[in-house]
């Protein structure tokens, strides 16, 4: 997954379809970018996400859930329109921040 | 109102298929010229219903999910998917917000939500031990 770190942050770009099938690839890797020493806030980059339902809702959700417990935070930006109708219905508009 | 086409589809229950069935119905839809947000709202819905069919109704098995199509003369897209899995005891409480039999595998229980939102009517018929199936219609354009 293309990534990119400045101090405490990763920005990582999550690219083509979020759905369940995807979801346990994506989840591992983000896992992984987010276990790096000092990662304190995950920037999720959705310009290239062309599609996404409730199974990356959970995906979202999750990573914001580990970030939180130590202290962090996580935000998203530059959804299309179908990612952020998903988005904003799921209610997740009040937890994550968007950019 | 009269059915003018009609398609049926029939795949394993693999999550490879999700992406396989929500485009098939999209690419079906087309013949009615929707616009492009009508298409995603329809899409999104169609792999809610198809990922429960294999994440809920064949849990940990495998299974043969069933996806029907059919357009009617009034602009109307019906879309069903039948699964043979297990069945859901509460339909009302399955379909309210934030409901998951799943929270481990980190769902958070807006499948249904979505559907109903994205969809213009969505109707779940289902009995435990014998299946489910979710009915839904979205206009595809104005009559
Ligand atoms: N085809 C099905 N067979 C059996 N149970 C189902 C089926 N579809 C839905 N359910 C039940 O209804 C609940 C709610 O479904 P819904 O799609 O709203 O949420 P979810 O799948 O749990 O989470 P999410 O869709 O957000 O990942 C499920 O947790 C499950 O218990
Ligand atoms: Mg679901």
């Amino acid at each position: 997954m293309e990534h990119e770190r400045k101090r405490d942050t990763v920005t990582a770009r999550v690219t083509g379809e979020l759905d369940h099938y995807s979801a346990q690839t994506v989840r591992r890797e983000l896992d992984a970018l987010i276990a790096e020493p000092g990662v304190k806030r995950l920037v999720l980059d959705l310009r290239d996400m062309t599609f996404m339902d409730s199974s990356g809702i959970g995906v979202i959700l999750g990573r914001y859930r580990t970030m939180r417990e130590r202290g962090g935070s996580v935000a998203v930006k530059n959804m299309n329109p179908q990612v952020e109708r998903v988005f904003t219905l799921s209610g997740m508009r009040q937890v994550i921040q968007t950019l | 109102m009269e059915i003018i086409n009609q398609m049926q589809l029939e795949f394993l229950s693999l999550p490879e298929n999700e992406g396989f069935a929500r485009v098939a119905v999209s690419a079906f839809a087309v013949q009615l010229n929707p616009t492009l947000d009508v298409l995603a709202d329809l899409k999104t819905a169609v792999s809610e219903a198809v990922t429960n069919a294999i994440v809920h109704g064949y849990e940990n098995e495998i299974g043969r999910v069933m996806v029907g199509a059919a357009l009617r003369d009034d602009g109307v897209l019906e879309v069903s998917v039948t699964d043979t899995g297990k069945g859901i005891a509460d339909i009302p409480r399955a379909m309210q917000p934030f409901f998951t039999t799943q929270p481990e595998k980190e769902r958070s229980g807006m499948g249904f939500s979505v559907m109903q939102t994205f969809m213009d009517r969505v109707a779940v018929e289902s009995a435990p031990g014998q299946g489910t199936t979710v009915r839904m219609e979205k206009r595809l354009r104005e009559k």
